[in-house]
């Protein structure tokens, strides 16, 4: 599963979601699988319900930032959010995002607009090739709980053929991240997620 | 990972850690015994690894109460013979500079590390400052980590050079450091001394002229020693080098991570130098590496200074050389550097094809919304707000005669729409000095805002001087028993420590009291009609007025079963009130109008319920 080339993952949503938790599973299953990986996190003010990024590589590489077009893979956790990683996207590059939105109070409070999400959808499988949607929290409410909703998206993630870790290690680093009690539910949610896209993958 | 095994993994184990998290195991295997901080980010987690395990490694840890007092403390330790170890963020550094610099002089016994996060970019930050201008001013030598591996290591590093030549030494890192996560080796934990002892010595700790002008002399020649040093340190490396390239690069920290990569994926013929000891700049290896080139890129975050000590170095050997930098423009002169920043610099200069961009697409009609950072649900600064608008409101003051002085913490949120009340907010403490100014220079009203974590760091003497200088503000102190924006770290509110030991609390009702502040009130925001009451007695009072806004942080409150509330959507008149002018993130108002609460965000506070006037939030069953 070593590749040479490195691989590039850019990570996006809101505060709150599970974004800098989820890259930390992966990261650390590419470690134990012996990749070189690094990885780039957002702290302080910006978690506090903002947009947040976690950038991270594996393969050959020092520095964790992706520069333009050279993301492998975009896991959109909000989907408006995707907007802002437009410059991230290349020829290669697998887009997966959540369905569920959430409206941030610049909107209620009428300072700027939500997308419309079906044409928002459309343009955006327009220019991307490979552009999948889970519905990851009715996913997350099936293997049982709604909080479970990153580890539906990483499981979707899982079954790009591309995806250079291995299940099994990515498996092993839910136990050591999670909290004991949730471990089952968050690997029925990994389950769900990896099938779901794998099911869209082979129609397709 | 759990944070345990930062303590608990062997020799040769690899840990996937955080830049911050590999301080901390450097700090563990450098022998330190004493560590201090007051928490700021980009440095934050340090903190929050060593107050988890700092008793259980021996290390005597606290929050102190800023970061002042943090190097105080920690320069006592390294004086009486423990290593020690403070770090804060970058603008902590110009709070303690006063101690910085006389530290400098008295020099240390034992190891001491002083480790700044700078925030190039200001992800989190009001400025961004570069801080080995800070250390060249106290005249420390500083070290520039690229990674989580150089971080830990290079604390033990530091601890060994600051002991050998017994100056305090400066860890500089960046965000993009700080909060890089990579695989790190793990060396071997060596246990701290346990107590110390200050040995007396007139003429060391004691920075009067007479003793000072000899200090100055001595930390002159540690320096110039340390440059020496510097010329053959391990952590100073030619990483590519050969005679036939014509073009140099000399760098450092986050930067050469960039520059790496880069010059990996197109094969660049270029000569590498990257500088962990970047100060005081080995000046000899410098002119070894530059010798036999034409041109030199300097590429550093975020002031030229290696650019300047480089062409300075050129002037006095007389060397015609082309430097490429921020001073002629080739890279940025500010914010941080990405790996796209230096494509283009190489490109500019050594003429190598910008990367084809292979896809390039914006949307004219399709953005995404605005999403800045917002008060949690059920955070109890947001009543605290409300309560003091509606108390304006109520007294018909107008917009423009109310000044809103705001200070750093989570509360500067209230800077957004609905509230905008953030007319002023510079730097900790900032709002009581500012308001006390304000009130001489104007004859407006002033509303501080301070919380209970930076009223104990900056805010007391602002405090006395407002009272003494009989300014007329209503200082308003949003205590909510944390330091919240930075994580939720301890503070003299409560009565725990960094440890988590007890420790007795340092009660602000008492200490504003003892100023003179003569209207002093303590209230609950959550009862939001007695907070509003309260708050226009206040701004009817002439003289110093302090409100005590007493409520803990949601982050406090969220163990145990909550309450979930939903909005009766027959009661509801949908007037907004709950959405425009209160604002909870856990209201919402969807697209044909009607308001919805979420349940997974809602926190149960239940404030909203008074602020309902249909009385349309019920708790759901």
């Amino acid at each position: 599963m070593r590749s040479e080339k490195c691989y590039q993952i850019y990570m996006i949503g809101v505060g709150g979601q599970g974004i800098v938790k989820t890259a930390t599973i992966i990261g650390e299953a590419a470690m134990v699988q012996g990749c070189q990986v690094v990885m780039s996190e957002v702290h302080g003010m910006a978690q506090r319900g903002g947009t947040v990024v976690t950038e991270l590589k594996i393969g050959p590489e020092e520095s964790p930032l992706i520069g333009k077009n050279a993301a492998d893979l975009i896991l959109a956790f909000e989907p408006s959010e995707i907007l802002r990683a437009l410059d991230k996207i290349g020829k290669q590059t697998h887009v997966i995002t959540n369905s569920s939105t959430i409206v941030p109070f610049t909107v209620s409070l009428g300072i700027s607009e939500y997308p419309d999400k079906k044409k928002m959808f459309a343009e955006l499988r327009k220019e991307i090739t490979n552009f999948f949607v889970i519905e990851a929290e009715r996913l997350a409410q099936e293997a049982g709980n709604l909080i479970t909703a990153n580890i539906v998206i990483l499981g979707a993630a899982l079954a790009i053929p591309q995806f250079p870790v291995n299940k099994d290690f990515v498996i092993e680093s839910i136990g050591k991240n999670l909290p004991p009690k949730l471990i089952d539910i968050n690997l029925k949610a990994l389950e769900k997620g990896y099938q779901e896209l794998a099911s869209t993958l082979s129609v397709s | 990972m759990k944070v345990e095994e930062i303590l608990e993994k062997k020799k040769g184990d690899k840990l996937f850690l955080l830049g911050n998290e590999a301080a901390v195991r450097g700090a563990l295997e450098a022998g330190v015994s004493f560590a201090a901080t007051y928490p700021g980010t980009p440095s934050s987690e340090i903190g929050n690894v060593l107050t988890r395990i700092a008793k259980k490694a021996g290390i005597y840890f606290e929050f102190s109460v800023n970061e002042k007092v943090a190097l105080e403390v920690s320069a006592a330790a390294a004086s009486a013979g423990l290593r020690s170890f403070v770090f804060m963020k970058h603008v902590g550094l110009n709070v303690a500079a006063d101690a910085l610099i006389s530290t400098a002089y008295t020099g240390v016994r034992a190891g001491m590390i002083i480790l700044s996060a700078d925030d190039p970019s200001m992800h989190s930050s009001q400025n961004e400052q570069d801080n080995r201008i800070l250390a060249q001013l106290a005249g420390i030598p500083v070290l520039e980590p690229s990674n989580p591996q150089e971080m830990k290591d290079f604390m033990v590093y530091g601890i060994t050079i600051s002991e050998q030549y017994k100056i305090p030494v400066l860890i500089r890192t960046t965000t993009r450091v700080s909060h890089m996560r990579g695989v790190v080796q793990l060396g071997t934990i060596i246990p701290g001394k346990k107590e110390g002892f200050f040995d007396k010595e007139e003429t060391r700790f004691n920075i009067a002229p007479v003793f000072a002008r000899q200090m100055r002399q001595e930390l002159v020649e540690k320096l110039h020693r340390l440059e020496i040093m510097g010329n053959t340190s391990p952590v100073n490396r030619i990483v590519k080098d050969s005679n036939e390239n014509k073009v140099g690069i000399i760098t450092s920290g986050t930067s050469f991570n960039y520059v790496q990569d880069i010059v990996n994926k197109f094969s660049l013929p270029v000569n590498i130098l990257k500088l962990g000891l970047s100060y005081p700049l080995p000046r000899q290896l410098v002119k070894e590496f530059i010798r036999n080139l034409e041109s030199i890129f300097v590429i550093e975050e975020v002031e030229p200074i290696l650019e300047k000590e480089v062409l300075s170095l050129l002037g006095q050997e007389g060397w015609q050389r082309r430097i490429y930098g921020k001073l002629d423009g080739t890279l940025p002169r500010i914010y941080e550097y990405n790996p796209d920043i230096i494509h283009k610099a190489f490109a500019q200069v050594l003429n190598i094809e910008l990367l084809e961009e292979t896809s390039k697409f914006t949307f004219e009609d399709v953005k995404p919304p605005l999403r800045p950072p917002v008060l949690c649900p059920g955070c109890p600064h947001r009543s605290t707000i409300y309560a003091i608008k509606k108390a304006v409101q109520n007294l018909r003051i107008e917009k423009e005669n109310i000044i809103y002085s705001n200070d750093i913490g989570c509360y500067t949120l209230a800077m957004e729409p609905p509230y905008n009340m953030a007319d002023y907010c510079i730097c900790m403490g900032s709002s009581i000095g500012i308001a006390s100014g304000m009130s001489k220079a104007t004859k407006q009203k002033i509303i501080s805002l301070i919380g209970d974590s930076t009223f104990f760091h900056a805010g007391i003497p602002p405090l006395i001087n407002a009272v003494h200088q009989k300014a007329n503000i209503m200082l308003v102190i949003l205590d909510n028993k944390i330091t919240a924006m930075t994580g939720g770290q301890p503070n003299p509110s409560i009565p725990i420590d960094g440890w988590g030991e007890e420790a007795p609390a340092v009660s602000i009702a008492e200490l504003t009291r003892a100023t003179g502040a003569g209207y002093v009130r303590v209230i609950n925001p959550e009862h939001i009609n007695e907070a509003v009451q309260v708050f226009k007695e206040a701004l009817q009072y002439e003289g110093v007025s302090v409100i005590i806004s007493r409520s803990p942080c949601i982050m406090l409150k969220r163990k145990g079963k909550k309450l979930v509330f939903y909005i009766d959507q027959k009661k509801c008149i949908q007037c907004q009130i709950c959405v425009k002018q209160f604002n909870c993130p856990a209201i919402y108002k969807k697209e044909n109008g009607s308001i919805y609460i979420n349940d997974l965000w809602c926190s149960g506070c239940g404030v909203c319920v008074q602020v309902c006037p249909q009385k349309a939030i019920e708790v759901k069953k």
